[in-house]
């Protein structure tokens, strides 16, 4: 498989000054009669057309194709990418994070998640029912900016079909597998709503921006 | 007349539009690797081995889709002009000698349907009438944009038609015969007739592109508009007959390129019959060379081409030809 270009490839949007963008120059339109037969002329001599037909016969000869043929190819996505939303366990003792405080339900915009608690019998809050109606997030992010235990994170996962309008997912859909979060195959705070890798040095220099 | 006349016309009838009907299928995948490789993308990769059997889908979706007249179209007419486009392209296949003549068994086969004496008249003529196809589909289309799409075409397909019997006057004076086989065999001992008629040559291919509405010249379909022009209101097969009557053309177009001013199938032997199959693919890559290459031009433009600056060459072309073949 052909080697994808790097997610910095795409960020670098660099337009200044000695990079590979720079303005054209235009000739001026011709004011006389006597003036346009001339760029006729010499336009039609100088062969200009046939510079465009070798520029693309150039460039099917290269075959240097930048087609990423979908299905079996992917772009590489931002990590802090917004799609469908996963609930993370503790790493060591893989225990839910989520504490049932509904502060994602209530701070959700589209009135897209719905929670239900009760008191379990070690008299700790418990999550008894968790939904996200997919067809009305619209994956602003505040359900996982607001969530204090980093229980609640954008994933990756931006492919979704569904037969209905309305595709709820539940709390056992979205929670991290016991084995793997176990295991240790998960990285501890990924996606949006969890802490960045660089979050100490963001910490330091502008604490108010954390 | 005799049977086996008439046998072996049918069969030359019915392998060129089978033959043809399947290369402007084909036409179309090459049209699109064509254009995708000089754009730096893929083309049809998903349907079979590097998306061949992509052919196969569409003419299954051509097939297959529901044949839609609207509301307020004239249906009579609306039916009939995708007919008219496919059958005028076909028709003119008709004087068009394909390859030499060869042998099979004993029997000397001409794959040419009718070596009729005013053969490239002929061919011109009908191809000339192929314009009734989109005009009167544009015009019973009840869509003002299919309407305007036709009156421009018109516009374009008689102007047109003018550059392409000038130019070709040159030629025909130098030989002396309208039949095809006999501008064929002109060339046999001399030189191509490009290298007598090299104006006439380029005048000839640059009304080629207006005659079958491809890319520099193609006004017929309103791309600025995001509509297919003419074919706006066709759905299905129609709309299909419309495409293979635009490939036919193509590649009929190809061929008389090739056979009055390269040389055709020179002097009969079988690299002759290939050298012409070469210099036609040659021409039909250069069709879709060109859609890669080069932007549209405006009517007005076109216009001013036609009549101020290619029929004056042409003109000036025949006069000239005509004092040298006097003097």
């Amino acid at each position: 498989m052909r080697k994808l270009p790097s997610l910095q490839d795409f960020k670098d949007r660099n337009v200044a000054e000695g990079s590979s963008y720079y303005n054209i120059d235009g000739e001026a339109y011709p004011e006389t009669g006597w003036a346009q037969f001339k760029q006729v002329v010499t336009r039609t001599f100088r062969l200009e057309l046939f510079v465009g037909l070798w520029v693309v016969l150039r460039e099917m000869f290269k075959f240097n194709i930048h087609t990423v043929q979908y299905p079996a190819e992917k772009l590489p996505i931002g990590p802090r990418y917004r799609a469908v939303h996963e609930m993370q366990r503790l790493w060591e003792s893989g225990t839910e994070r989520c504490i049932g405080c509904g502060l994602c339900e209530k701070i959700c915009i589209s009135d897209c998640i719905r929670m239900d608690t009760k008191i379990d019998e070690n008299s700790r809050k418990a999550v008894t029912e968790y939904t996200i109606n997919l067809g009305r997030c619209i994956f602003c992010g505040y359900c996982a900016e607001v969530c204090p235990e980093l229980a609640i994170v954008h994933g990756g996962r931006y492919e979704n079909v569904s037969e209905q309008r309305a595709h709820y997912i539940g709390f056992e859909d979205m929670l991290t597998p016991l084995d793997m979060a176990i295991s240790g195959k998960v990285a501890e705070y990924p996606g949006f709503g969890a802490v960045t890798p660089h979050e100490d040095e963001r910490v330091k220099v502008t604490p108010l921006a954390y | 007349m005799e049977t086996s006349y008439l046998i072996e016309t049918i069969i030359k009838i019915v392998t060129i539009l089978l033959v043809f009907s399947a290369l402007a299928g084909l036409g179309t995948y090459f049209e699109r690797k064509v254009l995708a490789f000089m754009q730096r993308r893929l083309g049809p990769m998903m349907v079979g081995p590097y998306g061949l059997a992509q052919v196969a889908a569409d003419g299954i979706k051509l097939f297959t889709k529901e044949d839609i007249i609207p509301t307020n179209v004239v249906a009579r007419i609306f039916k009939i002009a995708p007919v008219i486009t496919a059958a005028t392209a076909f028709m003119a296949a008709a004087a068009i000698p394909f390859m030499p003549s060869f042998t099979i068994g004993g029997y000397t086969v001409n794959p040419i349907v009718s070596d009729i004496n005013v053969g490239i008249l002929y061919v011109l003529g009908v191809m000339a009438v192929g314009l009734y196809g989109p005009l009167l589909g544009g015009m019973a289309s009840a869509n003002k944009f299919s309407l305007l799409s036709a009156a421009r075409g018109a516009a374009v397909f008689i102007s047109y038609e003018v550059i392409t019997g000038l130019s070709l006057l040159a030629p025909l004076m130098m030989v002396g015969s309208l039949s095809l086989i006999d501008l064929n065999n002109f060339q046999i001992e001399g030189q191509w007739m490009a290298v007598y008629q090299p104006v006439a040559f380029v005048l000839f291919w640059i009304a080629g592109f207006a005659e079958t509405g491809r890319t520099p010249f193609h006004l017929v379909a309103n791309d600025h508009e995001i509509i297919d022009g003419f074919g706006t209101e066709y759905s299905g097969m129609r709309w299909g007959l419309f495409f293979i009557g635009e490939y036919a053309n193509m590649f009929f177009y190809s061929f008389l390129l090739a056979i009055i001013f390269l040389g055709g199938f020179g002097d009969g032997s079988v690299f002759g019959a290939f050298a012409l199959l070469g210099k036609v693919a040659f021409f039909f890559f250069f069709f879709l060379w060109t859609r890669a290459a080069w932007p549209d031009v405006r009517p007005d433009q076109l216009m001013w081409l036609c009549w101020k600056v290619l029929m004056p060459l042409a003109v000036i072309n025949i006069v000239i030809t005509g004092f040298v073949l006097m003097f």
